[in-house]
């Protein structure tokens, strides 16, 4: 199968690899897929006054998997949380030209960086007090 | 880095396919151009030379097996030949009741599929699993015996692991219950000796294209005496073959297999120790050089050019895009139409997670220890890197046992 050439540029040069303190309230960690499916992908954020000032990725999963992570740790770096919130799996399968099997990858992207915000927003909402909200 | 190395891919994928080699290519142009006659036109000159090379080709392919050429048909390939084999016994032997056949899970697709196509039109199929190692056992093979049984379908070797199986056994327990064997021997054939009489072989699939011959030609092994096996055809026509595959001759592609299948013979006991040692080789400096890589099936067991091994932690298609100038595959998932990784190591008992990090690399008469050695140093570095961006590999880092985690799977 022939890659993208930004897939390619993205596998060969990732942005934005590596951690996050898991333990910093500023910082949201969102973990998903599974080693036996052949993919995990963990995302994490900075949230400095709701503005995302830092992301940091780490993915196990093919080419595609990889380059949708990297994408979306640039595109969310300086977007609020709402405005990452609305990212669409189908604007990073348009991005990197992905094909219809390697659409999953794109999804789990869009997965990750959703839990990063819910983690993050659910430590904001236990740091405020009782938080009411809880969807897990 | 050499110059050599850096300019064309290196071809590492021999248990897929072999480049012709030139002398056989060389022995086959002829029939092109020169000698276009057809084998089955009996009146001219071209046609019997066209006839003598067929029955050239046909001594060598049964003189390499330690059979008579009567005992050889040409076929398209494997595909068709596991095809003729499983599908022409059970229709011959469908009116003395016989509708049971034993295969194993971690065969190729032309055996696994053609029998789940007798399973819809009313045969019964046993699939035996393997153990850690890829094997299968003659006592396995003997409990599943049944009175009805009317044929024994195992592979000589694996063509994703190379583990092989004990034939001989096997074949010893088939023949004392009366019950015939067929092996698919299309990755065994040229590289390990394969012996019809001592191994108690009834049928055998085998491939040119496996064994620096063309691609499109191969042939099925039916025993004629003791027993003698008959078989009903599958491809109906101008009874070719003597009735039992019509289809003019494919008489260049049938040379070429003449000449690969001698070559092979001749060259088989250099070539497969120097496989062998530059396997070794390799796998010594993966395992070595490489934490957390693992040999999928047994070593002992195995042909000499085929590697299979799994780096923890990485996907395997990610990590063929690291190696873009070497030809490789892999039991991930994510190089497969399904989405599924690899049945046979997941039928080995893997973890999905370490089937979706294999690579399978195979070496044959072309490979130079100096690829081996590019290769190896490219390996270690992209898996490195790969690691370095694994999320797995972090968490294993940090000591958390993978298994306690709550994934989701999607
Ligand atoms: C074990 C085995 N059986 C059968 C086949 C099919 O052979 P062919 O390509 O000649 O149809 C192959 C090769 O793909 C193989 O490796
Ligand atoms: S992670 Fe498997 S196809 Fe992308």
């Amino acid at each position: 199968m022939a890659y993208s050439n930004k897939v390619i540029d993205h596998y060969e040069h990732p942005r934005n690899v590596g951690s996050l303190d898991k333990g910093d309230a500023s910082v949201g960690t969102g973990i998903v897929g599974a080693p036996a499916c052949g993919d995990v992908m963990k995302l994490q954020i900075k949230v400095e006054n709701g503005v995302i000032t830092d992301a940091k990725f780490k993915t196990y999963g093919c080419g595609s998997a990889i380059a949708s992570s990297s994408l979306v740790t640039e595109w969310v770096k300086g977007m609020s949380v709402d405005q990452a919130m609305q990212i669409k799996n189908s604007q990073i399968a348009e991005e990197l030209s992905l094909p219809p099997v390697k659409i999953h990858c794109s999804v789990l992207a869009e997965d990750a960086i959703k839990a990063a915000i819910r983690d993050f927003q659910q430590k904001q909402g236990a740091a405020a007090g009782p938080a009411g909200d809880s969807d897990h | 880095m050499t110059q050599q190395a850096a300019k064309r891919p290196i071809y590492l994928d021999y248990a897929a396919t072999c480049p012709v080699d030139p002398r056989v290519l060389e022995a086959m142009l002829p029939y092109f151009s020169d000698r276009y006659g057809n084998a089955a036109s009996r009146t001219h000159v071209f046609g019997w030379q066209a006839e003598e090379a067929v029955e050239a080709a046909r001594r060598e392919i049964a003189t390499t097996l330690n059979a008579d050429p009567k005992e050889i048909t040409f076929t398209s390939g494997a595909t068709e030949s596991n095809n003729l084999a499983i599908k022409g016994v059970v229709e011959y032997l469908a009116e003395s009741g016989k509708k049971h056949l034993v295969t194993a899970v971690t065969e190729h697709k032309a055996v696994l599929d053609t029998c789940k196509h007798l399973e819809r039109h009313g045969c019964e199929v046993t699939y035996l699993p393997v153990g850690v190692d890829g094997r299968v056992t003659p006592e396995q093979v003997a409990a599943a015996l049944r009175p009805d049984t009317a044929l024994v379908s195992l592979m000589f070797a694996n063509n994703e692991t190379g583990v092989i199986n004990p034939v001989t056994e096997i074949g010893a327990v088939c023949r004392a219950a009366g019950v015939l064997f067929h092996t698919d021997a299309v990755q065994a054939f040229g590289k390990v000796p394969v012996d019809v009489e001592a191994m108690h072989i009834d049928l055998a699939s085998l491939s040119a294209h496996k064994l620096y011959g063309p691609k499109g030609v191969g042939a099925l092994y039916i025993r004629r005496r003791k027993p003698r096996v008959r078989i009903a055809p599958q491809i109906h026509g101008g009874g070719h073959e003597r009735g039992t595959r019509s289809g003019t001759l494919n008489v260049p592609g049938i040379v070429g297999f003449g000449y690969a299948a001698k070559l092979a013979r001749e060259e088989l006991a250099g070539e497969s120790a120097h496989v062998l040692e530059l396997r070794e080789h390799l796998r010594r400096r993966l395992v070595t050089e490489i934490p957390h890589a693992i040999v999928n099936g047994s070593l002992e067991h195995r042909l000499p050019g085929t590697l299979n091994i799994s780096f923890a932690y990485v996907e395997g298609e990610s990590l063929l895009m690291g190696l873009k100038d070497i030809a490789v595959s892999s039991g991930s998932a994510c190089t497969s139409a399904s989405l599924e990784p690899s049945y046979v190591l997941r039928a080995m008992g893997l973890d999905d997670e370490l089937a979706h990090s294999s690579l399978r690399i195979t070496i044959g008469r072309f490979t130079t220890r100096e690829e081996l050695d590019f290769v190896a140093d490219l390996i270690a570095r992209e898996v490195a890197r790969l690691r370095d961006m694994s999320p797995l590999w972090e968490m294993v880092q940090e000591g958390i046992d993978l298994r306690t985690i709550e994934w989701t799977p999607h």
